[in-house]
């Protein structure tokens, strides 16, 4: 498990715009969005933990037909789905790598982008806590659905169509949170819950994406 | 005669074409009785007006498009289970009704909603478990459609609709705890609370519910049964491609 | 340890394409599939596998036994020619790759990454790969397309290297590998036939 890790982290840091394009897409997200909202401190500050996170999520949605499209094409699905490694494990990995690949830069990044949008000071630190207990869940929840359309010609717009819908549960309690951490409310109903999908879709989601990827591999 | 006979494609065939008149008949029937009965012969609502008269239509069409995602999943399981090619096609078939259903009981219940609120839309928990619902129904539908291999679509399929099932059912509370958390005061008097209302408007109601029940039923039985002819053309042709 | 396949029928998109196909392998043997293009080799190889469900019949001594090699190399061009095969190597639960680097004479590649590769030697690196698995029984579907006169040689001595240690292999070619130790199957009279039922998807609905 460990020899795919390493792997998936080197040929993402090694492809060049792996690291890089989920970055700039995060960020340029948010400097459109006052160009369609206005410049108003105020309304940007209300709206940035919300907007940051859309941000982030829609950049996780990006590099995600890439995770398993690759692998499928040049046969080392096929491989792996022969190896002594079960194909629920692999997954996992690979849904490890993508986070940390994906998930942890745009973690790091969202404080800078928070500037950007006027998050109050006060919100910066539930900010950062909330993507980093949703973007697991993200990562996870991708890879069911990259494992769905693994095998579609350009399945990259029905991958979001399917994840998307998907996305919403963490999506609301990920953005209440920094929501709520921004305006100096009590965050800890959101979070807990937020932990708890992350916690179960990084349990179970793996034997359904395993299931789907058998299917597309036959 | 156990009900899995009519697991066999060309015995299924046969059933629905010997039910299905009179289905469509009684369908039909009730829907059109449940509607003018509702429309016409009831008196106007004290607080609403005459608008309260779109439940007739809202509540029967939010009811069926809830039930239509359910037999889905049922019919999912059992392809996955069982695999009874004519339980997946059931599903592939109930799908496109039931997002007709959740449409209709989205436009029924802004229209339902617009002279309280003033405005076409509100994010409402329960409109917007519906709005949730209709995207899991275009997802489903459209990776049906992306897929050409039947049986590959079917497993798939399949699978999307449980996980779908479980992420619709947290949507739901995840959207009650996001509206709630609002303090947003006005939400849509829900049918079940009229349904302790007199008679006089329920009787209308549950025959308009029986109707779109049947309709959802007929239809569903009628479009898989194209569903499995054109499965069977497929396999002729197939097999005459290698003969 | 027998390679046991029994009545095996199989599909491809529905339909049944080989019925009731039965051999068996020992330690030490090669078994040869011969048959046109599209008669179902690769679907035979991929079933025995694991990769597909089979219409019926049954594969015994497969389990995690198995290495798979086919049209796809499996190899990633961002890596070196060490790395993809140290990667392959640790899922296996293998740890030398020098014996593979040796047979197939990638030694003085084994730096360069994947990408730089000629056909042939991607494809010498993907034969390497079977080396590293330490799996007994080779899997194999149209080895020797990219490989020219010399490397064909490597492979064929390759596979009676493994052969000799035990090992067993069952290879989809229409090459003559010159292997001593090898039967030959032909495939074709186990084409499936129109009128009989094998339980494909399709028949459910004729």
């Amino acid at each position: 498990m460990k020899a795919l890790l390493i792997r998936d982290i080197r040929l993402a840091v090694r492809a060049g715009g792996g690291f890089g394009l989920g970055l700039a897409f995060f960020l340029i997200v948010i400097v459109m969005v006052p160009f369609a909202v206005g410049a108003d401190t105020g309304l940007l500050s209300k709206i940035a933990p919300g907007v940051l996170w859309i941000g982030a999520l829609l950049a996780c949605l990006l590099s995600l037909d890439r995770l398993l499209a690759l692998d499928f094409e040049d046969g080392t699905l096929d491989l792996l789905a022969t190896a002594p490694l079960p194909l629920e494990a692999a997954l996992s990995v690979k849904a490890l790598a993508h986070w940390i690949t994906t998930g942890l830069p745009l973690i790091i990044a969202a404080p800078v982008l928070g500037v950007l949008m006027n998050l109050p000071t006060q919100g910066y630190g539930w900010l950062v806590l909330s993507l980093l207990l949703g973007t697991p869940a993200l990562s996870v929840i991708g890879t069911f659905g990259a494992a769905l359309t693994v095998g579609i010609k350009r399945g990259g717009l029905l991958l979001s169509l399917l994840v998307l819908p998907l996305y919403v549960p963490t999506l609301i309690f990920g953005a209440e949170a920094a929501r709520r951490g921004a305006a100096g409310a009590e965050v800890s109903t959101p979070m807990l819950l937020l932990a708890g999908i992350s916690a179960a879709t990084i349990a179970l989601m793996p034997f359904a994406s395993a299931a789907v990827l058998k299917v597309n591999l036959r | 005669m156990s009900l899995w006979e009519y697991a066999n494609p060309v015995k299924f065939l046969r059933l629905s074409e010997r039910v299905l008149p009179t289905l469509w008949v009684l369908a039909i029937s009730s829907t059109v009785v449940g509607l003018v009965w509702g429309f016409f012969f009831t008196p106007d609502d004290i607080r609403q007006g005459s608008t309260v008269k779109i439940i007739y239509i809202h509540v029967p069409a939010a009811l069926m498009a809830i039930n239509a995602w359910f037999m889905m999943l049922v019919a999912s399981l059992i392809w996955l289970i069982r695999r009874h090619h004519v339980s997946a096609l059931a599903a592939k078939a109930a799908a496109p009704v039931g997002v007709v259903m959740t449409l209709i009981a989205l436009i029924t219940g802004a229209i339902w909603g617009q002279p309280m609120w003033g405005t076409w839309w509100v994010w409402d928990p329960r409109l917007t478990s519906f709005l949730i619902l209709f995207l899991f129904y275009l997802g489903y539908i459209a990776l049906w459609e992306a897929i050409e291999d039947s049986d590959t679509a079917a497993d798939l399929t399949a699978v999307l609709c449980m996980v779908g099932s479980v992420f619709a059912v947290l949507s739901r509370y995840a959207v009650n705890f996001w509206n709630q958390g609002l303090h947003q005061g006005t939400s849509i008097p829900v049918a079940t609370g009229e349904r302790s209302v007199a008679d006089v408007f329920f009787v209308p109601l549950l025959i308009s519910m029986v109707g779109f029940g049947l309709l959802f039923l007929a239809l569903t039985l009628y479009r898989t049964g194209t569903e499995i002819r054109l499965r069977r053309t497929k396999a002729l042709l197939a097999r005459e491609g290698r003969s | 340890m027998t390679l046991a396949v029994t009545n095996l029928t199989i599909a491809r998109g529905g339909l049944p394409v080989l019925a009731d196909v039965s051999f068996a392998l020992e330690a030490g043997q090669a078994l040869i599939l011969r048959g046109p293009n599209g008669v179902g080799k690769t679907t035979l190889l991929r079933t025995i596998a694991g990769l597909q469900p089979s219409l019926n019949g049954t594969v015994a001594g497969a389990q995690d036994q198995i290495a798979y090699a086919a049209h796809s190399d499996g190899l990633k061009a961002m890596l070196s020619v060490s790395e993809n095969l140290t990667f392959w190597a640790e899922v296996f639960g293998q740890s030398d790759i020098s014996n593979a680097l040796k047979a197939f004479d990638l030694e003085s590649l084994s730096d360069s990454l994947a990408g730089t590769l000629s056909a042939g030697q991607k494809r010498r690196l993907g034969l390497a790969r079977l080396l590293v698995t330490g799996r007994p029984i080779w899997v194999l579907d149209e080895p020797t397309v990219s490989l020219d006169t010399a490397s064909v040689a490597m492979f064929a001595a390759a596979v009676e290297a493994h052969l000799k240690s035990g090992g067993m292999a069952l290879i989809a070619t229409h090459i003559n590998l010159g292997i001593e130790q090898a039967n030959v199957l032909d495939v074709t009279p186990f084409i499936a036939r129109n009128d009989v039922a094998m339980g494909s998807s399709d028949e459910a609905f004729l």
